[in-house]
């Protein structure tokens, strides 16, 4: 089973994002880049089913030079081969714009599935696994918290709001995955030295025959960026035995009880 | 440009119009223009009254079996594809459930329009613009629609109040668009429930949530107690979700539910912005941490810093003491 991975760098999620202010796109200067830990997953999930029924993980990603970065984790984690589109061009994308990119790069590899993550650590628009499954004309079986393959079809189980569906899926398909799926391996030393002799293609929008892609023709326009409203701070008391009462007054005086 | 037609696509849970769609309609009311509604399901028509009476002057209604069968995103996309050509409305409101995200998506790649998600609301005044926000809701982005019509937006829940306007039988058109074979790939067999017994997450007026600072599985026992003592609700963060502790139905934040109640207690929760944007609107916040230092208590009514483990069993002491 041929598998591409949809894979991101986004700034560690450890640091609070910025936007630029006057280009209102994700500042990336001075904070460390990391491969999105929400991709792990779908690495794990696409290096399983690839040593259960042959076929190798190929990682796709779109982002600027410094995301091959994040592409040799992923290859040190199992994966075969990766694929990197950088392009000027590509700055400041939306989600449609990610997804007729990463499209565009996954037909030209071929693919039984295709794994992203649910959503993006930075951008979590969470729609770009299912654009991606309609420009490739498949099912999208998104939010898999468990996945299940014969090498054939695929068994999830997908989250819902009130528990899960058991969904059944031909392949060719799109699944995205949460952190629930598996539990995402660490790199080998072996598998970091292996890393750096596997192949990464490197391609820009107009190899992949793409062209309205990337800032300039995104759809939506932000006209500003302001600091949420914050809720006030109350009243914090130490714990000295008494909490409980208070609590429980603080209850009533709520009329919750 | 004012917005001449507002579209609302409604999901039906259990027979009735999912709360969020009722949440949009209200709100597509105030946009000016006409408020239409679309439903996928085969209970479509049952709900097309109640979608009147919150203010959809018609409904186009897609009863296949399929929209229940399948996952919905494809066939959704479809459908309302074929009618954007035919109506060509201006703006979609879509509820950010699993199903809204999935039709959205598939939706604005085939129209090859822009879709703006994590939208907490939409102005119409002029251009058709959509807050959303973002690194946790700790900044707040305004976005503009370019002239790409129909503009998409993915709205979270609790984002407007479900007012009913009082209107009447809505116009219902049926939709007859074939579902195509291509999406038949991809079927539903078994849906599962895990929501507790009790009220729902989203609706009791008490939501007593739990951390990874509860140590152990075994220990939301004691909320359950409390939630049963004063009828509330349990609920939970990511990390104990990721764990298996719980449920993913009980997970409250970004990628979870948002809740609203009169009081959200957190324990042994830290506070990480992707678990206060799904609570941070509710009207008052109780937070127990062992960390003064904790983010949580930045939001906190009422901060105890103190051992969860101790002070709940206090609380439910405290409440059967007094009756
Ligand atoms: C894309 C993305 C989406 C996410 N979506 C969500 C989401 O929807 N919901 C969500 O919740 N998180 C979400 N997260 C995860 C989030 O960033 C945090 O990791 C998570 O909320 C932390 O959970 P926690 O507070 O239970 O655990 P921790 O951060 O580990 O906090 C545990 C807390 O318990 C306290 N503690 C320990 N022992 C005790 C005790 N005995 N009594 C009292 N306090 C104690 C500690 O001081 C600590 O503050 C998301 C993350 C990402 C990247
Ligand atoms: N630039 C990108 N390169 C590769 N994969 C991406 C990119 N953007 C999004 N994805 C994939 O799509 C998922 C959802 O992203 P989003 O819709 O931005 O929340 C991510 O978790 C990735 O798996």
């Amino acid at each position: 089973m041929n598998v591409v991975v949809c894979v991101k760098q986004v700034p560690d999620p450890n640091s609070t994002g910025q936007l630029d202010p006057a280009t209102k796109n994700l500042r990336r200067e001075g904070v460390e880049l990391v491969l999105d830990p929400g991709d792990e997953f779908g690495i794990e999930a696409g290096l399983q089913l690839a040593e259960a029924h042959g076929g190798q993980v190929t990682v796709v990603s779109m982002g600027p030079e410094k995301a091959l970065d994040a592409i040799r984790k992923a290859l040190a984690m199992g994966a075969a081969k990766g694929v990197l589109i950088s392009d000027d061009a590509l700055r400041g994308s939306d989600a449609l714009s990610t997804a007729k990119v990463l499209a565009a790069a996954i037909k030209r590899e071929g693919f039984d599935l295709v794994i992203t993550a649910t959503e993006s650590t930075d951008g979590y628009t969470g729609t770009v696994p299912q654009m991606v499954a309609e420009l490739l004309g498949v099912p999208a079986v998104t939010f898999a918290k468990g996945l299940e393959s014969d090498g054939k079809s695929l068994k999830v189980q997908r989250q819902t709001e009130t528990g899960y569906d058991r969904v059944e899926a031909t392949l060719p398909a799109v699944v995205s995955v949460t952190a629930s799926v598996n539990e995402p391996r660490y790199p080998s030393l072996k598998g970091i030295m292996a890393a750096k002799s596997k192949p990464v293609d490197r391609l820009t929008t107009a190899e992949l025959g793409l062209d309205g892609v990337g800032g300039a023709t995104a759809g939506q326009t932000i006209v500003s960026v302001e600091p949420a409203e914050e809720r006030k701070a109350g009243e914090i008391i130490a714990d000295d035995g008494e909490a409980a009462k208070r609590i429980v007054q603080f209850l009533e005086a709520t009329k919750v009880i | 440009m004012p917005v001449n037609k507002t579209w609302v696509l409604a999901e039906v849970l259990h027979g009735k119009p999912s709360t969020i769609a009722l949440e949009l309609l209200t709100k597509a009311r105030t946009l000016g223009g006409a408020t239409e509604a679309i439903v996928l399901s085969p209970e479509a028509e049952q709900v097309a009254a109640t979608l009147g009476e919150y203010g959809a002057t018609t409904v186009f209604a897609g009863t296949d079996q399929g929209y229940a069968d399948l996952l919905l995103g494809g066939p959704g996309a479809d459908a309302i594809a074929s009618l954007v050509e035919q109506h060509s409305p201006d703006l979609i409101l879509i509820g950010s459930s699993y199903a809204g995200r999935d039709v959205a998506g598939r939706l604005a790649a085939k129209l090859d329009v822009p879709v703006i998600a994590n939208v907490l609301d939409v102005g119409a005044d002029g251009d058709i613009a959509a807050e959303s926000s973002i690194f946790g809701a700790t900044q707040v982005v305004r976005t503009k629609f370019e002239s790409k019509r129909p503009a998409i937006a993915l709205v979270r829940a609790k984002s407007f109040a479900a007012e009913s306007g009082g209107g009447g039988a809505p116009t219902v058109v049926p939709i007859d668009v074939a579902i195509a074979e291509a999406h038949r790939g991809a079927r539903v067999t078994e849906r599962v429930a895990d929501e507790a017994a009790g009220p729902k997450l989203e609706e009791a007026p008490i939501v007593i949530s739990g951390g990874r600072g509860l140590g152990d599985p075994k220990n939301f026992a004691i909320l359950e107690e409390l939630a049963s003592l004063v009828k509330g609700a349990v609920g939970a963060s990511r990390a104990v979700v990721d764990a298996g502790w719980v449920p993913y139905a009980m997970q409250v934040g970004q990628t979870g539910k948002t809740v609203k109640p009169t009081v959200y207690i957190a324990c042994g929760i830290s506070g990480a912005m992707q678990h206060t944007v799904g609570m941070k609107g509710s009207k008052n916040i109780i937070a127990i941490n062992k960390d003064a230092d904790a983010p949580i208590f930045k939001l906190a009514d009422l901060g105890v810093v103190g051992d969860a483990l101790k002070v709940v069993p206090q609380v439910i002491e405290e409440l059967k003491a007094r009756g």
